[in-house]
């Protein structure tokens, strides 16, 4: 219980901190931006949205505390304000439709990325020094430093471009019905597997080095070593006894590798017109849409904050130590 | 706490011993084939950087060239669409990059060791405080954030995106350190020092990080490719002047200039596999440091090999 209040806690001050920072930020910048914005839309906006703009950006000539209640009461409320690159549509309603792209894409190559890179791991660490343990941790190295937006090129030159295999631009074809059915369903799949092979690829080789890792040093623990001399099985040894417990490690690793996963998400979808989170903030900022970039770095901190905090959890169910010991943050 | 008792049987165990064991450590680092490896790529491109006005015989921006040319004898890396030579290009790019990598990397470093050491040394309300900072800075997503960072400043050169992730990239590095100073901070040397009155910052510098190098080494490189990897990324989505030269500016013009859709792959391939070598040199050289001085790493297991011998260590 202890454990969950420090943890919702950290939570809560965490969300805390990515609000105030979005509030901050553009206060901070030299020349106000929404001067500029102001300026350039006088005129081509509705009085009420002309308002909201100058809520937001702090045109209004309230003291700052009072704009940053304002800020926070709209935030909280759901009130991300107005895009103006698809005016009328507000910020929140973008969210909503790009959302599920991103968490889907993300979402499966990370599961996809854990599993493969889990068992791999386990397998190289059982036949420590054989061929594939010196080989494959280097291999995954390399993959590990590509950048995201350069292995989407690749995937999307090679199999997109040359051998004409898969779609490499948007989330689905033109040509089917967006909604529940058979065709739109399997045109998302068909899109999706180079946004989810770009993050499985730079994504794959930390889990398998971690695992790796931390099966070596579980193998070296005296229960293993006793098992061993039980005479348990080959299999059982190396699943249910090593692997299991070198498997908590990885799930904080997820907590820490979810922020590197989401930034290349960013990259991805831009590579591929994919139409997520991430792409969106893109046209936001080279639209110069300052409520939407404040809308979607505020959704994007906040999914990974709350991912982290679902991790957390799971990890105390996972670990009991967690739940007796001292709170370890 | 027996402090006095330890300290009394023991009365110099400052750093010496300590000493002794870091130059055994590097010995054994300059010996390691995988981290001559490293220590070879990472070379090379240092010396590409170093020697850029050297190697490249054309101005990268000139478009004076046949446009979408292949690799050939006259154009190593082919030209771009506008005409422009790609090494030349790829060549200066490694400069600018290799300075925001190292640069980056390096004020990521400073700062992750500072906030780290100095919340682990501390403890208490500070080292709260600090953590929960730390630990802001560790999930919140970095790219996004530069993202918003570059969307109010335009138009940056590769040096302020250097400032600026480094800025935002340091919390991995302090957690580290965090942890590392705390099982330090107990120690009868540290003790020793405490009690011989010396100042918080000279233990923090001349008592503990002594005995971090080797994570301080390998924090650094990460550092380093973190830097690299955010630069480029964040000269691909066209944060940084475009008319600066780099290997993310050069992935930036390709996908502008429809590389992918025209087949020139000489324009988007070196900086990608650029990036990955560098990444791969400094993986190489932590994985050295990794079975140097991790002992369980080290002693290697020998499940397989049980009967053969004993001690193959070496």
């Amino acid at each position: 219980m202890r454990y969950f209040l420090n943890r919702l806690g950290f939570l809560l001050i965490s969300i805390w901190a990515a609000i105030t920072l979005n509030f901050i930020l553009p206060r901070m910048m030299p020349g106000n931006p929404a001067e500029i914005i102001f300026a350039k839309f006088q005129g081509h906006m509705q009085p009420q949205a002309l308002k909201a703009l100058e809520l937001q950006f702090g045109f209004s000539h309230q003291p700052m505390i009072v704009q940053y209640f304002q800020y926070l009461g709209n935030i909280l409320t759901g009130h991300f304000g107005l895009s103006y690159t698809y005016y009328p549509t507000t910020v929140a309603s973008i969210i909503e439709n790009s959302l599920p792209w991103t968490v889907g894409a993300v979402g499966l190559a990370t599961l996809i990325s854990i599993l493969v890179g889990t068992f791999v791991g386990i397998l190289i660490a059982w036949r420590r020094d054989g061929a594939l343990d010196r080989t494959i941790p280097i291999i995954t190295m390399f993959f590990q430093s590509i950048p995201y937006n350069w292995s989407a090129f690749m995937l999307l030159f090679v199999f997109g471009f040359t051998l004409n295999w898969l779609p490499m631009y948007h989330g689905y074809s033109s040509s089917v019905n967006p909604g529940f059915n058979g065709p739109f369903l399997s045109s998302v799949l068909y899109h999706g597997v180079l946004p989810v092979v770009t993050i499985f690829i730079s994504g794959v080789s930390g889990w398998i080095v971690g695992m790796r890792n931390n099966m070596i040093n579980t193998l070296g623990e005296d229960y293993v070593v006793f098992a061993e001399a039980k005479g348990i099985s080959g299999g059982r040894l190396m699943f249910s006894y090593a692997a299991r417990n070198a498997l908590l490690p990885q799930v904080t690793g997820l907590a820490i590798a979810l922020s590197s996963i989401v930034s290349g998400s960013i990259l991805m979808e831009q590579v591929f017109s994919y139409p997520g989170i991430g792409f969106q903030l893109n046209t936001a900022v080279s639209n110069e849409d300052y409520p939407m970039i404040q809308g979607m770095f505020l959704i994007i901190a906040l999914s990974v904050l709350v991912a982290n905090f679902i991790v957390d959890m799971l990890y105390v169910r996972l670990d009991p130590r967690v739940r007796t010991g001292g709170a370890s943050s | 706490m027996t402090t006095g008792a330890a300290t009394e049987k023991r009365p110099v165990v400052r750093g010496n011993p300590v000493k002794r064991k870091r130059f055994r450590t590097l010995r054994a680092f300059v010996k390691n084939p995988r981290a001559i490896a490293g220590m070879m790529i990472l070379g090379l491109f240092a010396g590409i950087a170093i020697f850029a006005p050297l190697i490249t015989r054309y101005n990268p921006q000139a478009s004076v060239f046949l446009p979408m040319q292949p690799p050939s004898a006259a154009h190593w890396f082919g030209t771009t669409n506008t005409g422009q030579d790609l090494f030349s290009q790829f060549v200066w790019g490694t400069q600018a990059t290799m300075m925001v990598g190292i640069g980056g990397g390096l004020i990521m470093t400073v700062l992750g060791v500072t906030i780290g050491m100095y919340a682990g040394y501390k403890g208490g309300a500070v080292d709260a405080i600090l953590n929960v900072i730390t630990n802001i800075f560790l999930v919140l997503p970095t790219l996004a954030l530069l993202i918003v960072i570059e969307s109010y400043i335009r138009n940056t050169t590769p040096l302020i995106n250097g400032l600026i992730i480094g800025l935002t990239g340091w919390a991995w590095g302090a957690r580290v350190f965090r942890v590392q100073t705390m099982s330090l901070v107990g120690r009868d040397f540290v003790v020793a020092a405490k009690l011989s009155g010396q100042s918080d910052l000279r233990i923090m510098f001349t008592e503990i990080l002594p005995n971090t190098y080797s994570i301080l080494a390998s924090n650094l490189m990460y550092s380093c490719l973190g830097s690299i990897l955010a630069e480029a990324g964040l000269a691909y989505l066209g944060y940084e002047n475009v008319n600066a030269n780099s290997w993310g500016t050069i992935l930036y013009w390709a996908s502008g200039g429809n590389a992918m859709l025209t087949g020139a792959w000489w324009w988007f391939v070196p900086p990608g596999i650029a990036i990955a070598l560098v990444g791969m040199s400094f993986a190489l050289m932590n994985f050295a440091i990794d079975q140097i001085t991790n002992p369980r790493l080290k002693s290697g297991k020998r499940r397989r090999k049980r009967h053969v011998t004993a001690t193959p260590s070496a």
